[in-house]
């Protein structure tokens, strides 16, 4: 009982100090964004710059389009590949794992410098959009994303749920979109949150190819306007973390449905 | 075949030289087997014979390298798995996760097309057939192994398919479980009079529910029969020594009988033909006796008890080990070190070179 108790004491101290390690850092980026210095007065005109700036909304409108867009690439590329191969090559899946891992241990720099040539063919063809930066993002997001997705096919009997599905008349179509999707739901969902979380965190791509995005715009911001890119900062960071709550209670109201229907 | 069997409204189904390699491995080597209408035929045999790629083979998962299937009379030969007409159920639990046991139950009738109302008519009458129908808004993880596995049976009988493939649904369940579930299978096979194939790998699941039963060996069918014959009289020594078990004891073959332990009995055809080989004997035709002084005696070693019968493990003067089974009525009387005569009950044996 002493030591239990002795337990949860350092169980929520730790918990206390964890929690004032992420929190207070954000603390301090509200402080500062909503100070002002000489007078120390409390003033939201810094964050209201976030909606003002044009400059600044654009670049905001920009990250978050490329962040949806590479979501959904992302998941229309990467969801049924990993499906066929795990039911129909399940020889290729080392492959496809190496492939889908390999960004994570070249430099950005690198990935960048190499695929300059291949993204003004793109621009060439959809235009001088940031939006062609939807193309190194899938490929940045792939190891994260893949992870995800492999952890949740991992969770379930893939091949057995549809060759059941098959012996009972559905098509493969069928098999991808209402057997083996849903039961995937969770993991292609925190896939898409960790590519949002990264597309609107994304500086060295969008400012080597000199797109402007909205951590490419709040960087430059910061030079004249420190308080606004710091509200910016903070502001995408909340948002990310909105996502992650809700994605979690996304995924306890699917696990507390099957748990509570009897 | 019993009569109810034959009397369902099944169809034939024909496998025929069916041959599967994967690389260097022969799974099926030239399988050919004949199931009647609303029969039921078990394949058994040891892990890698080839029983599931045959069966998956009828089922359309997998592709044979040569030779065809036809289902009544019309050749399913690369047909896909979803166009088959086959309910199966699988080893591995295979209820949806995300639906309901009457969503599931109901799935194959909506990839039929039929409205919500007659697929959940049809569902809840499959579930009252294995006895399941209070567990309809259930998920499959909030049911026993052995509920999931009839839910999966009422499935694959909710679309009425032309054929029932079964692939060793009970080995993922405990003892009582697998009995009384197998005693079901059998019962709603025989209510419902579908042809069907089931994979197992446990002799006495395929010798209590099958019409006939196919003992496959390294892609080949070693034997095929009515699971008396194939007991009483098994063609091959493969068989012998895989189903049931046997003793291997000295004898001599002249003119179709052989002697063992000086009693004549008969020989299965495929025995040696003359000369001295080993008769494969059952426990059950092991005769003890409390005559030491008879022909042949031997020390008991052990007495296990397994309920009405006991097994008595026996050594021969000769050093020879035998196992024979008597009711257990007859096995209290013995203990470790007892003498016993031993002779042979007179039925057909099994000769094979020594």
């Amino acid at each position: 009982m002493k030591r239990s108790l002795s337990f949860q004491a350092f169980r929520a101290v730790m918990l206390v100090l964890f929690a004032a390690f992420f929190a207070l850092p954000l603390v301090a980026m509200l402080d500062f964004s909503t100070k002002v210095p000489a007078t120390g007065e409390r003033t939201w005109a810094d964050w209201g710059l976030l909606v003002r700036d044009e400059a600044l909304r654009q670049s905001i409108v920009t990250s978050l389009i490329l962040a949806v867009l590479t979501a959904v690439v992302m998941v229309i590329l990467l969801v049924p590949t990993m499906i066929w191969v795990r039911l129909r090559v399940p020889g290729a899946s080392r492959l496809i794992e190496f492939l889908c891992l390999l960004p994570l241990a070249i430099p950005a720099l690198v990935i960048v410098v190499g695929i300059k040539n291949v993204m003004a063919w793109v621009s060439y063809f959809v235009g001088d959009t940031p939006l062609a930066l939807t193309l190194p993002y899938v490929i940045l997001v792939l190891p994260f994303a893949y992870r995800s997705i492999d952890a949740a096919l991992a969770a379930i009997d893939v091949r057995t749920l549809s060759e059941a599905a098959r012996s009972l008349g559905a098509s493969w179509l069928t098999v991808f979109a209402r057997i083996v999707l849903p039961n995937i739901m969770t993991g292609v969902l925190s896939a898409a949150t960790i590519t949002v979380a990264l597309v609107l965190g994304e500086f060295t791509f969008a400012s080597l190819l000199n797109y402007l995005t909205m951590p490419v715009q709040l960087a430059a911001i910061y030079k004249v306007e420190a308080r606004a890119a710091v509200a910016g900062a903070l502001a995408s960071i909340l948002l990310v973390a909105l996502l992650l709550l809700v994605l979690s209670y996304i995924s306890r109201d699917r696990r507390t449905k099957k748990g509570s229907a009897a | 075949m019993t009569e109810t069997a034959r009397s369902g409204n099944g169809v034939a189904v024909e496998l025929t030289d069916l041959t599967r390699v994967y690389g260097p491995v022969r799974a099926l080597d030239g399988l050919t087997l004949h199931i009647a209408p609303g029969e039921l035929v078990a394949l058994l045999g040891p892990s890698g014979c080839g029983k599931t790629t045959a069966l998956r083979i009828l089922a359309g998962l997998d592709a044979a390298t040569s030779g065809s299937v036809s289902v009544a009379g019309k050749d399913l030969t690369g047909v896909p798995a979803s166009k088959r007409d086959m309910g199966m159920v699988f080893q591995a639990y295979s209820l949806f996760p995300h639906m309901t046991v009457l969503e599931n139950v109901a799935f194959g009738l909506k990839m039929r097309g039929q409205d919500r109302s007659a697929r959940n008519g049809r569902a809840t009458e499959m579930l009252e057939l294995v006895g399941l129908s209070e567990h309809g808004n259930r998920y499959a993880h909030q049911l026993s192994g052995g509920q999931q596995q009839r839910v999966a049976l009422a499935r694959a009988l909710a679309v009425q398919p032309s054929v029932l493939l079964l692939d060793e649904p009970l080995s993922a369940l405990d003892a009582k479980v697998r009995a009384q579930l197998r005693d079901e299978i059998r019962r709603v096979q025989l209510e419902v009079g579908i042809t069907t194939l089931f994979v197992t790998h446990d002799q006495e699941e395929a010798l209590a529910v099958a019409d006939r039963v196919g003992v496959m060996n390294q892609g080949r069918l070693e034997q095929i029969a009515a699971p008396a014959e194939l007991y009483d009289n098994p063609t091959t020594r493969f068989v012998a020594e895989f189903v049931g078990l046997n003793n291997k004891m000295p004898a001599t073959v002249t003119d179709g009988s052989a002697v063992v332990l000086g009693t004549p009995v008969p020989v299965i055809e495929g025995s040696l033909a003359s000369g001295a080989g080993l008769a494969m004997v059952r426990p059950e035709s092991l005769i003890l006796t409390t005559d030491s002084t008879a022909h042949t005696n031997a020390s008991v070693v052990s007495v296990n008890f397994l309920g009405s019968i006991s097994r008595v493990y026996l050594d021969m003067s000769d050093g020879e080990r035998l196992m024979a089974q008597v009711a257990s009525a007859v096995a209290i009387r013995l203990a470790p070190g007892d003498r016993v005569g031993v002779t042979v009950e007179p039925n057909p044996v099994l000769v094979i070179a020594g």
